[in-house]
């Protein structure tokens, strides 16, 4: 089944700037797709479209089958955003929790999922922090445990790696990788990084700029089972110029 | 003439003491005991200088005779307090700014009524209001009720318009992430919008609890029952009892200034998140 489709997407924002043109894409249920491309190209745009808070202007979305807005009214997905966006007066707890109570979510079934997803970024003993008293980094590592902790079938993620060091970098991705292979969750993930795409998803999809379109969409053959030292491998690098290949024509 | 210069060394002996005190003290008690040294200082300073310079008592009392009165007086004193203060200025107050948080709820959810309340409730919040005094007098006659009035009226302009700005105080992606889950608007402005408000509008009460002292005074200057603050101030001044005028003005000063701390501690409690209010 399709999560999501995109077929002939365009979003012109006021002022003639084409952030999406003609943009075509089907996401299959449990895949994990990057997107990848210069400053501008469109990536957050496209999420947002997917997300239903900007309207395209021209073109079909469907998402799990659904107009983007009767998905979202559904809570089909869980977004991450590219800042951390917690609530100042709420701990780190109670930013997490916020979703889930307004679910309607049972307290118990809160207080174990909020405990869960804490570890799982690596912020236990944080949870009655205020956002503000956190660095930076942990700020993003706790929007992402709240984006998990709403354990919809659709995770959205823009750049939500882009501000931490590459050791915890590489640890989340390892987490990320083990929670979609055994949520069989669908994915949709930007990020700058060639290597990250290359070692996370099943399809990385490279955009250029200018208007914003899709300029290749590459298939990952590596198999979903990837340790760390995957990313030595022959098969791995070879990905890995594809993409940056690609990129480098969208350039020009 | 030396009591006078006795008051100037006197000053410097306790102002002295007061340096070395901030600096013996541990912070927090420094706080409390610094200001309450200095205006202890003052006070003894004004005594002095006012014996010693043979000020005319219609000119300044002696402070001691303003606190004699305070207490010789105690009784009237608390029924102009329960009258001006409590039924006139407070009543206005809590009315006052109360309508307005409403109306500036109503306002969040209409563009319309927001761009139009916004430029009139900024323009009306710099008039100086308390010229309807006489107006609100006549209008509502000569009890309490008039001077909340004119309370009412004087704070629910700046109150709205810190209300209204509060209420759209919130970011970008903060609305968009209770779009992502999809909360009814109600959930919005509970979960969201108020909290986010919240240093707006105490803000908003911190600036009306002077003009609610001011305008219920003033407006008894234009006609009162034979009590109030305003009144006994007015009518002190023409039968040259000063010492009553200042003990009013004693009174309605620890008024304010014990509602304003009152204020600041809610402010405290509520929006400890608020850069302003960190740690
Ligand atoms: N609300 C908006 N109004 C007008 N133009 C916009 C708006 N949002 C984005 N744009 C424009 O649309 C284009 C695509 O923006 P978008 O944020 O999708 O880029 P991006 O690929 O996410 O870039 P980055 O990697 O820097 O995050 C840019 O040219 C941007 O200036
Ligand atoms: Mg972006």
């Amino acid at each position: 089944m399709s999560v999501v489709t995109a077929e002939g997407l365009s979003l012109t924002f006021p002022g003639d700037v084409q952030a999406l043109k003609d943009v075509n894409l089907s996401v299959e249920a449990g895949e994990f797709v990057s997107f990848i491309g210069p400053s501008g190209c469109g990536k957050t745009t496209f999420l947002r479209v997917v997300a239903d808070l900007e309207k395209p202007t021209g073109g079909e979305v469907r998402v799990t089958g659904l107009s983007p807005e009767e998905a979202r009214m559904q809570r089909a997905y869980g977004y991450v955003f590219q800042q951390p966006g917690l609530l100042p007066w709420r701990t780190v707890e109670g930013n997490i929790r916020l979703p889930l109570a307004l679910m309607g979510q049972d307290k118990h079934v809160m207080a174990e999922r909020v405990a869960s997803v804490l570890k799982m970024v690596e912020l236990d003993g944080f949870g009655t922090k205020y956002p503000w008293q956190l660095s930076g980094g942990m700020q993003q590592r706790a929007s992402i445990a709240r984006a998990l902790a709403f354990d919809a079938e659709l995770l959205l993620m823009d750049e939500p790696f882009g501000a931490l060091d590459e050791i915890v970098r590489d640890r989340l991705n390892d987490q990320l990788l083990d929670l979609w292979r055994t949520t069989q969750k669908t994915v949709l993930f930007v990020t700058h990084s060639i290597p990250e795409a290359v070692y996370l998803s099943t399809k990385i999809v490279v955009m250029s700029p200018r208007p914003g379109r899709v300029a290749k969409v590459i298939n990952n053959p590596l198999p979903p089972d990837r340790p760390l030292e995957v990313r030595e491998s022959t098969e791995f690098l070879a990905v890995a110029a594809e993409v940056r290949n690609t990129l480098r024509e969208g350039m020009d | 003439m030396m009591i006078a210069i006795f008051a100037l060394v006197l000053w410097g002996a306790l102002w002295a003491f007061n340096v070395k005190l901030a600096g013996w003290l541990s912070d927090r008690y420094a706080r409390i005991a610094v200001p309450i040294v200095f205006g202890l200082t003052l006070v003894v300073m004004v005594e002095l200088l006012v014996i010693g310079l043979n000020v005319s008592f219609v000119i300044l009392p002696r402070p001691s005779e303003m606190v004699v009165r305070l207490f010789t007086s105690y009784e009237m004193l608390w029924e102009d307090f329960v009258q001006t203060i409590l039924k006139g200025a407070l009543t206005g107050y809590v009315v006052g700014c109360s309508t307005a948080l409403l109306v500036a709820f109503l306002a969040s959810w209409s563009d319309f009524l927001r761009r139009g309340l916004l430029p009139l409730g900024n323009f009306v919040a710099a008039l100086p209001v308390v010229g309807l005094a006489p107006i609100m007098v006549m209008w509502f006659g000569f009890g309490w009720e008039s001077k909340a009035a004119i309370v009412v009226s004087m704070c629910f302009f700046p109150m709205l318009v810190n209300s209204v700005q509060g209420l759209a105080a919130t970011n970008a992606i903060e609305r968009d992430l209770f779009k992502t889950y999809a909360a009814t608007p109600l959930q919005q402005l509970g979960l969201l919008r108020l909290p986010a408000a919240m240093p707006f509008i105490l803000n908003g009460l911190k600036v009306c609890t002077p003009l609610a002292l001011i305008g219920a005074i003033v407006a008894e200057f234009f006609g009162s029952p034979f009590l109030g603050m305003g009144f006994r101030i007015k009518t002190s001044v023409g039968t040259l009892s000063l010492d009553l005028v200042w003990a009013e003005i004693i009174v309605a000063a620890i008024a304010g200034t014990g509602f304003f701390g009152l204020l600041l501690i809610i402010e405290r409690s509520l929006t400890f998140w608020h850069p302003s209010q960190r740690r």
